[in-house]
């Protein structure tokens, strides 16, 4: 059967179980909607955490961003699991036993304040949007190249699939649906990194087989042979970096901090009944998480080595059949600078930006583009998303399993997708219309208005799918340095600190926010000519100075609640209580 | 609100299958002493101290900050620091958390605060 056949009989097949799953799970009331009822077993949650965790970007993104960056790459291995920890031992025990609905229902009660709680929605609807937009875009891909539909239609499916099993069934939906997500993306990473595995080393274990030997008959170690081959290129060596140590703390601490302070994963640890399943569930959550976490540097390595072999120095007809597939959908592109026919790998920019084609053919039959040339000798574009996707094509792994990667692929980004598109939807019909604004509204109506929010919030996701801003790349790095910088500090002290109060949550949250957006701005848009490590604050780049603006938000909370009043008793109660793990109920409200 | 929950208690919870008694009143949080909740929290705060203490150690440390000079050393065919930053801290974050899952419930139970014996729906103390 093709390739094509297949696909569309596996991701026919994972769809109508997503979907059956959302008809026999669906959401009769809020609490069911919010929190799946709270009464999900621990390992269940565990791996719908999992599934929620673990984006597009974890799935299709992160095995080619690390392939391209080699060491530096280890501040997203680094920083998404070790924020992990962050997560499970200083916020998920206590946010369930506050138990209620929302990020913003915690930071509100606990600072007594409907500014403090808006302040938090506001946050929270930018992290998940800036979020949510990568997801639809990952969607986008892999129907336009496995499905050879067009983008939109791709990502009108896609939206039409979560719209059923988010709106119908709510957390309750999303919870079950997400475990089993897990299950499909798990086997679909698993499957083709163990036969690359097996292909370059040798050996059945990626974890073990990047550290061991080729499986040429050289005889030489994996990671020698790839900085041989980078080095002659004129790369620099795949096992050092080229980021300095300061860079690479502030990011990697940048993005702990902010993954920990990702509203749609903490929501998650309401869902279980009670606060030593918290614990529990969020340990399962790591070892599945860990299980793709730990493979992908290993599928990083392969790749890159199968990558330069299979197209380096190769005439443009005699190029795999994957790179013309690519090719078309506009992810890898070649510019014969030096029209020997040939395809020159080297470092550097093969020509400015991405590239814009024309609609013609060169002579070796490549597809022409407009973009203006560079100096350097590389002739090869590449979109590092294509590693994973393209993997078992590289590797010349049978048809099932590419048909596999697609709908691994689709369902990393649709459980993030409906993970986000929850909590976007709880902060509205919750947090801004139920606790803000109408409060008299009964629990009938706030689940409609919840349905109706998914359903918009859906349709702006799906936009931002079809024509995606060119920005999104950019803003990425606002998701992270946003949640670092605003919610996980208000959160933490609202725990860990009884003298807290509204004044010095708010204020935090404020300088955090301004000082790590304005930065950002400054030197993506405003003077992207300078954003160079001369120009940085101690050597910070963008991408790691959510770290700087977490400090700050500590450091000025801390500053105005001692020139203020202490929080009032009730509150100095309400922490006393969330600290002490027993008596935990049902997620509920406060009234 | 609350009394829209009232419902949603019996169905949400499958504690009372596996027999155990409902949450008894010598655990809830208003009859735990104040002294007694110090007490606990303090213990909290040197055992999460102790393990953040490991987290830094095995990811910024040995991954990022000694990085190079761990490199001098190879393990599994791995420069050490490598293997901590792409491997190593990974595996050393999982078991943290587990034996965070298994002291706490210890220090809990030491304390008279846990929550294992009770069905969460017995107190709701914050309604």
């Amino acid at each position: 059967m093709g390739v094509q056949t297949l696909t569309y009989i596996f991701v026919g097949l994972t769809f109508a179980l997503y979907v059956a799953i959302a008809v026999w799970a669906r959401a009769r009331s809020t609490t069911d909607f919010y929190v799946a009822g709270g009464g999900v077993n621990p390992v269940v949650n565990g791996m719908a955490t999992a599934a929620d965790w673990m984006s597009a970007a974890s799935f299709i993104s992160m095995a080619g961003i690390i392939a391209f960056m080699g060491r530096d790459g280890s501040v997203y291995l680094l920083g998404w699991t070790g924020g992990y920890v962050l997560l499970a031992l200083l916020l998920a025990p206590y946010l369930r036993k506050f138990g209620q609905f929302t990020v913003p229902d915690f930071i509100g009660e606990r600072y007594y304040s409907k500014a403090a709680r808006v302040v938090a929605v506001v946050c929270l609807i930018f992290i998940s949007f800036t979020y949510i937009a990568g997801q639809m875009r990952g969607v986008g891909i892999v129907f336009s190249r496995f499905l050879e539909v067009e983008i939109a239609t791709g990502v009108i499916i896609g939206m039409g699939i979560v719209f059923i099993y988010a709106a119908l069934g709510g957390m309750k939906g999303i919870t079950y649906t997400q475990a089993a997500q897990y299950c499909v993306l798990i086997f679909a990473y698993m499957v083709p990194a163990i036969f690359i595995s097996l292909l370059v080393s040798g050996s059945p274990i990626p974890q073990l087989g990047f550290g061991g030997t080729m499986a040429d008959g050289s005889g030489r170690a994996v990671l020698e042979t790839l900085d041989g081959i980078l080095l002659d290129l004129g790369f620099g060596a795949y096992t050092a970096g080229a980021k300095s140590t300061i860079d690479v703390f502030a990011i990697t601490a940048a993005l702990m901090i902010g993954t920990a302070g990702l509203p749609h994963v903490i929501v998650r640890f309401f869902t279980v009944p009670k606060v030593s399943d918290a614990r529990r569930s969020a340990g399962w959550a790591l070892v599945f998480i860990a299980i793709l976490y730990t493979t992908a540097p290993a599928v990083a390595v392969f790749a890159r080595i199968n990558f330069v072999e299979s197209v380096n120095e190769k005439a443009y007809a005699e190029t795999p059949a994957w790179f013309r597939n690519w090719e078309d959908i506009g992810l890898v592109a070649w510019q014969d600078k030096n029209d020997d026919g040939r395809l020159q790998y080297r470092v550097g920019a093969p020509f400015a930006g991405a590239p814009s084609f024309s609609d013609d053919r060169g002579e070796s039959g490549e597809r022409l583009m407009t973009n203006a040339t560079t100096e350097t000798a590389n002739e090869v574009y590449v979109d590092r998303d294509i590693i994973v996707l393209a993997n078992p094509e590289i590797a010349a792994l049978p048809n099932w399993v590419i048909a596999l990667v697609a709908a691994g692929g689709l369902a990393a980004a649709l459980s993030t997708a409906a993970g986000l598109l929850l909590v976007i939807s709880a902060a509205v019909s919750h947090d801004l219309l139920k606790k803000t604004f109408s409060p008299n509204l009964s629990e009938r109506q706030e689940l409609l208005y919840a349905r109706i929010a998914i359903a918009v919030a859906l349709a702006l996701a799906g936009l931002f799918g079809i024509y995606p801003p060119a920005f999104v790349a950019q803003v990425v790095a606002f998701a992270f340095g946003l949640a670092a910088a605003s919610l996980f500090p208000a959160i933490l002290l609202g725990v860990f600190s009884k003298r807290m109060n509204k004044e010095g949550a708010i204020s935090g949250m404020v300088a955090g926010l301004v000082f790590t957006f304005s930065y950002i701005v400054y030197f993506k848009f405003i003077s992207p000519e300078s954003n160079t490590a001369a120009h940085w604050l101690f050597g910070i780049s963008p991408e790691g100075i959510g770290f700087i603006g977490a400090i700050l938000n500590f450091a000025v909370a801390g500053l105005v609640a001692r020139l203020t009043a202490p929080p009032p008793a009730a509150v100095q109660d309400l922490i006393d209580d969330i600290r002490l793990p027993s008596g935990a109920g049902v997620a509920h409200q406060h009234d | 609100m609350t009394g829209d929950r009232g419902d949603d208690k019996t169905s949400v919870y499958h504690h009372d299958d596996q027999g155990n008694p409902v949450g008894q009143s010598s655990h809830d949080s208003e009859v735990v002493s104040e002294s007694r909740v110090s007490a606990y929290w303090q213990a909290n705060l040197r055992f999460l101290a102790a393990l953040l203490v490991v987290w830094f150690a095995v990811s910024f440390g040995a991954g990022i900050i000694f990085a190079d000079t761990l490199d001098q050393y190879s393990f599994l065919g791995f420069p050490l620091g490598f293997w901590f930053a792409q491997q190593g801290a990974i595996y050393v974050f999982v078991v943290l958390i587990f034996v965070y899952v298994i002291g706490m419930n210890r220090i809990d139970k030491a304390h008279g605060v846990s929550d294992d014996d009770e069905t969460p729906a017995s107190t709701g103390s914050n309604a």
